[in-house]
């Protein structure tokens, strides 16, 4: 049996896979269909200061191969969740990241510092990109001087686990990997949503109240992955890659293209099982392969056949 | 829950574009109460991408039923679904319809497809001794839904055709008329429109209304967020239809906040 576990500072992940922020609310909501403790992680929905209400429906529309999401962080706010949604998902046995959203690094300190009191959870994952609020015109994932400046703060607070969530809604996700990278993150997920859109021809309104939303799912993954190689090659820290990841293979491409871990989001929605499903077809992966551990696979892509390519700067 | 594959037993033409299919799960069969909804994948390709809710229609045995129109392309992938195919089932979801309280008679509302959780709803409450009277409304007779599962039917249709010249309020008007004093209790499924005006009617002569809300939905457990109706009077902003709902006392909700399904 290979060994697909990892350790990252405080956060040891038995295999790759872990639930993404806001696609499986706190862990807590499917027992009968999932045990939690066999996932890598769950990541939890992004939590705030104060309990946030959402967005006012429509918050999801169905795409080709995809959606559309603008929930709007709805969440039960830090007091709520420390003290009865990480308990339980402690009892649970699961590996918990905490994801936190805000919109001010105050904020971002203020949420951490909470957490930091309390024990039960293996780290953080950093909301930088959420493309559905819009809190004083704050969209600190597109500002690579505020991901850094996030970033420092958070470092500073705290010895755990300390991911950054990018948002692919960028040029060069790169350069914000590495802005991460440089302040001392241990790792980047790549990536949250796309910012997309859908009409209803009949009516001419939007299919969504806030116009435009997160699209996610199945038709994201090409570029998803794009994003993540991009980043991959961008920096030595993990990468978490995410997008439109359904079936083992799906992540598998994920970690050939150099991702270290993968989250599962959307397709949870149709399989709450998927992060299990997923998790066992890697290992079967690695068995077939010969691979006695997941770091043989992970950034293994074989671009050698494409010299020419790779000497144009191409790769 | 439960997610598990259910053969097809039965595929039935109801009514112009309204089909019912009934599938062998004899665990979800066991455990649903009337109110409660299935999230059912129309098929194995990843678009469309998400399950299809449907409140459950009927139980015979070990066997579900739904009832359904085709309106989108989910839907029109169900209606080509046969006997012997088998449907990827998550359930029973959602919080049933609230049953207990003082009354002797109950009036179950329907319009359109909202006759959906009707039958089963009947039967729990016959079975516990109250009186049930059906209402099923439509615009015109050749849309009605007559497919034998509804207690005692009184059929209303806005052109006359069959039935109560009028809406299905107008036929609870008659039914108020003619049993004053009697408490009874309304349940409702249908169009908004329809609850809006149920609700209105209700509110004036001081009857309890229970209404199963039609909701677009992706995970239908709450994990997505995606299907929040607002509530009137707190104590949170919004509750899920799909864990808190979909069956709701009208006067907690604000419909008004629920965009129509179709």
């Amino acid at each position: 049996m290979a060994d697909t576990s990892q350790t990252i500072r405080s956060a040891t992940f038995k295999n790759p896979v872990l639930t993404a922020s806001g696609t499986f609310g706190y862990g807590l909501e499917c027992p009968d269909l999932v045990d939690v403790a066999q996932l890598g992680a769950v990541v939890t929905k992004s939590i705030s200061r104060k309990p946030r209400d959402g967005n006012p429906p429509q918050r999801i529309a169905e795409t080709t191969a995809g959606m559309l999401n603008s929930i709007g962080l709805a969440n039960v706010g830090v007091d709520v969740f420390l003290a009865e949604k990480l308990p339980a998902l402690a009892e649970r046995g699961a590996t918990t990241i905490v994801n936190i959203a805000a919109s001010s690094i105050e904020e971002y300190c203020y949420v951490l510092e909470r957490c930091e009191e309390h024990e039960g959870f293996s780290g953080y994952e950093i909301n930088v990109s959420c493309p559905n609020v819009k809190d004083g015109g704050l969209n600190f994932g597109t500002n690579c001087a505020s991901v850094a400046d996030i970033t420092r703060e958070l470092r500073r607070r705290t010895e755990r686990f300390l991911a950054i969530k990018l948002t692919p809604n960028v040029t060069s996700i790169g350069e914000f990997a590495r802005a991460c990278e440089d302040e001392g993150a241990d790792a980047v997920s790549c990536v949250n949503t796309f910012v997309g859109m859908a009409i209803d021809a009949r009516t001419r309104r939007p299919k969504i109240a806030t116009i435009t939303g997160g699209y996610s799912g199945p038709a994201i993954k090409p570029i998803a992955l794009a994003k993540v190689y991009e980043a991959a090659r961008a920096v030595k820290i993990p990468v978490i890659g995410i997008g439109g990841i359904v079936t083992a293979e799906d992540a598998i491409e994920f970690l050939i293209a150099g991702a270290s871990l993968v989250q599962v989001g959307t397709a949870l929605f149709v399989e709450p099982e998927a992060g299990l499903t997923i998790a066992r077809g890697i290992e079967q992966y690695l068995d077939a392969n010969g691979m006695r551990s997941i770091t043989e696979l992970i950034g293994s892509l074989d671009t050698s056949l494409q010299p020419s390519l790779v000497a144009a700067g191409w790769s | 829950m439960l997610q598990h594959l259910a053969p097809i037993t039965r595929f039935e033409k109801v009514a112009d574009n309204v089909y019912t299919l009934e599938f062998e799960s004899p665990d979800i069969a066991r455990l649903v109460e009337p109110g409660q909804f299935l999230n059912i994948k129309p098929g194995t390709s990843f678009d469309p991408l998400l399950r299809r809710a449907y409140s459950v229609h009927r139980v015979r045995g070990s066997r579900l039923e739904i009832i359904f129109n085709v309106v989108g392309r989910g839907s029109a992938i169900f209606a080509g679904r046969r006997p012997g195919d088998l449907l990827d089932v998550l359930g029973p979801l959602g919080v049933p319809f609230h049953l207990d309280g003082d009354y002797s008679s109950a009036v179950l509302v329907s319009g359109g497809v909202g006759i959906a959780p009707m039958p089963i709803l009947g039967e729990a409450l016959a079975a516990r001794g109250v009186r049930v009277v059906n209402i099923h409304g439509a615009r015109t007779a050749a849309m009605l839904i007559d497919d034998g599962r509804l207690i005692d039917p009184v059929f209303a249709t806005d052109d006359g055709s069959r039935g109560t010249h009028g809406t299905v309020v107008d036929a609870l008007a008659g039914f108020v008329t003619d049993h004053p004093g009697e408490p009874f209790r309304v349940f409702a499924c249908g169009p908004n429109r329809m609850l809006e005006a149920l609700g209105a009617f209700c509110s004036t002569h001081g009857i309890a209304l229970e209404v199963s809300l039609e909701c677009q939905m992706a995970c239908g457990i709450g994990i997505c967020q995606g299907c929040p109706v607002e509530m009137a009077d707190g104590p949170r902003k919004y509750t899920l239809v799909c864990t808190h709902g979909p069956n709701y006392d009208f006067d907690d909700i604000v419909l008004s906040s629920l965009p129509s399904v179709h």
